[in-house]
């Protein structure tokens, strides 16, 4: 059981954490804009890397806070965690709608 | 008796008395059912698994391939060995063939779980371990040591000496240092089993049957910021023919029962090296009284060994191997050599060297090389957080382990000569009778079948064999699989390596895992705050996730179906009263906080008005429904959102992960206020009667209060909030409170509801009475392929939003596919049958019999109950296309008939919605 830093909370249990998949895939601007390859690749395609990877994850039963974390594949270690929107994002949020 | 006076930590002064395959035997405290039994001249413990050998004690402790036993007393244990197992008074074992059974009767012991944080955790309380403790502790380390054995000292046994005192009084001085030391526990009878991610260390201590009602194991989770791996070295046979007979044991064994134990294991001894370790063993029990002859298959033996030897009268022949055994259930003479020359014998001896008991440094991804000087698998390479001393490391030599485990601290050892180790595997002989692994009857014969099948991996020729598959996971066996392995693929050992070692390193019982994680701790039980009153009320309760739930109240001789048709039948005939407290309610609150619901529920929640009410769907990116409820305006910055009960907190998370992840800028605060709040429904046609009676300053009046509203007042100053939101389509109020007053409030509806016959009904009947007017239940009548437009539901779904979660989707061309299935009723034509809930649903051939298959399926049944109002069973179902099939009658497989069932629209019930205001 791997020891996860939490960036509110510091080193804490594996356990207390739930994954949320890869990080940095924002919600599109636009969804009406895409065409439905495109949307379905935002929906069903996740990258898959041997190596370092970009992840989401929850301090669940902490603090309750989403994290980012920089994590290698091969060997699980992390190599940095940091609060979720503390790193440059791939594409804009949405409007707000009111 | 084969007991030697002047020997053993054991108690001479007490005796204890247990029975073994029926017979009555003493024993001392300090004994293990192996070394009592071993001091009455019992060789011979059970059966193998397979083939129906006689099998006895080979190995001293947790490695020993062959020494099984079931315990009947103090509690029933299946499969232990008999080294492991200390004595109790009482204590009544016996013998195994091959496998125990498990206990029948529940384990009433007490095991407990402790979390333990160090700086240095110390794994084995042998040489190496007591100076790495001793020197952590020095530095003021928080230090943890443990052992698996019940003494410190490992396999310093008497005849050595540290810093020029006799090894056991220099044990006990480290120990008594590590004692008086503050922040070091030393835990003995504790197993470190498993070693995982980040210094996290799973160990278990042993605690003996709770005499002082405490727990009888413990489960110590370790995480430390170092761990030191001392856990010595197992010592490894050589292959013959017969190599399984009872009177075979490891040299390391018979050592450690004569020290331990005070056990002399046979008084004529044969030893077999390759290995100057065994000449240690030879001459304490020679010393012991026994008469001993070595022989060393190497061709050069130790000269200062052998100097001793002779002066102890103990014969050592060069350059000769043993090649088989002759006896029954004991051994009586090994074969020696080319020409198996017998040579008499109660008890022979077998060292083929070592392997470092590196298994806490492979469970963390450690390697491990071969080494040819040591003729052994050792740790290679280094691993962060993880140091190996001693014989784990391949250090063998006492002087040596104390070195590197101590540093500069070190102590001191006399210094010890070394021949070069041989290297063998087996001896010639016919492979069939060469056992490898005694635990599963495995011969090199097997393992010639596999390499012979084309297998070259040790992993595949694990599986195939089931070589190091047994309890003892190959403690002795595994390398030597490799070696043998390797001889018969004419390839160097090196090359194919070991097999993975994984956790746990010795059996661990699942209730120690379990610890107080069992029965009404297993997982926590919520109950509402009028449980007290459902229970006294007779209520059958189901679980909804953690819930406990009122399912129906049944009346004195009534059966589930006839309680819920009478409690049907009072709502839509006068009033009933639902405890719904366990709805999930989260307090949505903030400037944007009708943003966040807009991007979230299907429909415009940001115009709803503060006083009303509005239903929602939620659906996830791929436009599948998630969950539903209703949701409150209490102020223009404030909403009260209700989930499902089993859906509450995935809600909250799923809210959260939006609100932080996404939307970061929107200023909304989510709050659970699940417990807060207490919820009870009242509704029928008499519910705005009891309302009233209760609320006397609340003009409770269709025109003063109108569907989908909401109004705060008070009770005797307790604030309580009213609702018109009905989930059975009758006239209905939603009543809340605070926990602490619902019980108080609930017992004034059913007081003031006396006069119209108020009736409690559970959820049984709450399903029934929604499934009337077609609201379907998500996760029921939904499995998360269902979209709101399949559900009939499109009326609320915003077309005036430009985004919404899930919008996109529902222009998916998957989405718009008129053969999607689609919520139905179904009316079985018979009036009678109730279709199962999961029953599938296919076209009505002419004949109205089932053909063969394949059948294709159009769907299945989601909801099946007896209607009061209908007078007759109905369903709902999930049919493919089928909004356009209503009218047309399709079959139900029920057992071996084939039910027809008429397809309908959802509402059965007062489709015009006329009862709903009352
Ligand atoms: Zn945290």
């Amino acid at each position: 059981m791997q020891l996860i830093t939490c960036p509110w909370c510091g080193p804490r249990e594996e356990t207390e954490f739930r994954y949320g998949g890869q990080a940095d895939l924002a919600y599109p601007a636009d969804p009406s804009a895409l065409d439905d390859e495109q949307w379905a690749r935002f929906l069903f395609f996740r990258d898959n890397p041997k190596g370092t990877f970009a992840e989401r994850w929850c301090h669940d039963a902490g603090c309750r806070r989403w994290l980012r974390a920089v994590r290698d594949t091969r060997t699980y270690v992390f190599a940095e965690t940091g609060p979720y929107g503390s790193f440059p994002r791939r594409s804009a949020r949405p409007e707000r709608s009111a | 008796m084969s007991r030697v006076d002047g020997y053993g930590r054991i108690d001479r002064t007490r005796t204890l008395a247990f029975t073994f395959d029926g017979v009555g035997y003493t024993a001392h405290p300090g004994d293990t059912l192996a070394s009592a039994l071993l001091a009455h001249g019992v060789t011979t413990l059970g059966t193998s698994i397979r083939l129906g050998r006689p099998r006895g004690v080979m190995g001293a402790w947790t490695e020993d391939p062959g020494g099984l036993v079931q315990i009947e007393e103090p509690f029933p244990e299946p499969m232990l060995l008999a080294t492991t197992v200390d004595v109790v008074d009482g204590l009544v074992a016996r013998g195994v063939a091959g496998q125990g059974r498990l206990a029948e009767v529940a384990d009433t012991a007490r095991y407990d779980h402790r979390h333990v944080h160090c700086d240095v955790l110390v794994v084995g309380a042998g040489p190496a371990g007591l100076v790495a403790a001793r020197t952590a502790a020095r530095a003021g380390l928080d230090v943890v040591l443990v052992d698996d054995r019940p003494t410190p000292g490992g396999t310093l046994t008497g005849t050595e000496t540290v810093d020029g005192r006799p090894a056991p009084e220099w044990v006990d001085a480290v120990v008594a240092e590590l004692a008086a030391a503050p922040h070091v526990t030393h835990l003995q009878a504790t197993t470190a089993f498993g070693h995982y991610d980040d210094g996290f260390v799973l160990a278990l201590e042993r605690r003996g049957e709770g005499s002082d009602g405490g727990a009888r194991a413990r489960d110590h989770r370790i995480r430390a910021g170092r761990v030191v791996v001392a856990a010595g070295a197992i010592e490894r046979p050589i292959v013959f023919e017969d190599d399984d007979r009872p009177g075979v044991m490891l040299a390391s064994a018979a050592r450690d029962l004569l020290h331990r134990h005070g056990v002399l294991a046979g008084r004529e001894v044969v030893v077999f090296t390759v290995d100057d370790s065994a000449y240690a063993a030879a001459l304490d029990l020679r010393q012991a009284g026994a008469s001993v002859r070595v022989l060393d298959g190497r061709s050069e033996v130790p000269p200062g060994w052998t100097r001793r030897c002779a002066e102890l009268d103990v014969p050592v022949e060069a350059g000769t191997d043993v090649r088989g055994t002759l006896g029954s259930d004991r051994v009586r003479a090994a074969l020696v050599g080319e020409s198996r020359r017998e040579v008499p014998c109660d008890l022979l001896l077998v060292s083929g060297g070592w392997n470092p008991t590196a298994h806490l440094f492979s469970h963390v991804g450690g390697p491990l090389r071969w080494d040819p000087e040591l003729v052994a698998f050792r740790p290679a390479g280094e691993l962060p957080r993880t140091t190996v001393v001693g014989a784990a490391n391949g250090t063998y030599a006492l002087a040596d382990v104390l070195r590197e485990a101590g540093g500069e601290d070190a102590p001191t050892a006399p210094p010890e000569e070394i021949t070069p180790r041989g290297m063998l595997w087996r001896t010639a002989g016919d492979p069939a009778r060469q056992f490898v692994d005694i635990a599963r009857d495995a011969t090199v014969a097997d393992i010639a079948r596999a390499v012979g099948a084309g297998m070259t991996s040790v992993e595949h020729v694990k599986r195939y064999t089931t070589i190091g598959t047994a309890h003892d996971q190959g403690k002795t066996s595994g390398v030597l699989a490799s070696g043998v392995t390797a001889e018969l693929l004419g390839r160097p050992v090196e090359s194919l390596g070991t097999t993975t070692f994984r956790p746990p390193f010795t059996p661990v019982p699942f209730a120690a895992l379990a610890g107080r994680d069992r029965g009404d701790l297993f997982d926590p039980v919520r109950t509402t705050a009028v449980h007290a009153w459902h229970v006294a009320a007779g209520a059958v309760f189901e679980d909804v996730g953690q819930w406990k739930r009122a399912r129906h109240y049944p009346a004195p001789g009534e059966d589930m179906a006839a309680a819920v048709l009478r409690e049907c039948a009072a709502v839509r005939g006068s009033v009933g009263i639902m405890d719904g407290s366990t709805l999930g309610k989260i307090d949505v609150r903030g400037p944007d906080a009708g943003v966040l619901l807009d991007h979230l529920y299907t429909n415009l929640m940001s115009t709803l008005k503060v006083g009303r009410v509005r239903y929602g769907v939620m659906c996830g990116n791929d436009g599948m429904v998630f969950d539903d409820g209703t949701v409150l305006r209490l102020a223009e910055d404030r909403f009260l959102v209700t989930t499902t009960t089993g859906n509450a907190a995935h809600v909250l998370d799923w809210m959260e992960e939006w609100l932080q992840t996404e939307w970061p800028h929107l200023r909304v605060r989510l709050t659970s206020v699940t417990e807060q709040w207490s919820i009870f429904a009242v509704a029928g046609p008499r519910s705005r009667d009891v309302v009233g009676r209760v609320f006397g300053d609340v003009d409770v009046s269709n025109d003063a209060f109108g569907f989908m509203t909401w109004q705060d007042t008070t009770l005797d100053g307790v604030p309580v909030r009213l609702a018109r939101i009905s989930f059975s389509g009758e006239l209905a109020f939603e009543v809340s409170v605070d926990a602490w007053h619902a019980p108080d409030l609930w017992a004034r509806l059913v007081a003031a509801g006396a006069e119209d016959g108020i009736t409690p009904y559970g959820t049984e009947t709450m399903h029934v009475l929604r499934a009337e007017k077609g609201y379907p239940i998500i996760g029921q009548d939904t499995d998360g392929t269902v979209t709101p437009h399949d559900l009939g539901m499109s009326w609320a779904v915003s077309k005036k939003k430009p985004d919404f979660v899930g919008k996109r989707s529902f222009a998916r061309p998957v989405a718009t596919d008129p053969q999607r299935k689609q919520l139905v009723s179904l009316l079985p034509t018979d009036a009678t049958t109730t279709l199962p809930e999961g029953s599938q649903i296919v076209a009505l051939p002419d004949d109205g019999r089932l053909p063969p298959p394949p059948v294709p399926m159009l769907g299945h049944v989601t909801s099946s109950y007896r209607s009061a109002a209908l007078g007759r069973p109905f369903a709902l179902a999930l049919v493919a296309g089928g909004r356009d099939r209503v009218g047309e009658v399709v079959g139900i497989p029920v057992g071996d008939m084939l039910i027809a069932a008429q397809i309908g629209g959802t509402v059965l019930v007062d489709p015009e919605g006329a009862r709903r205001d009352g």
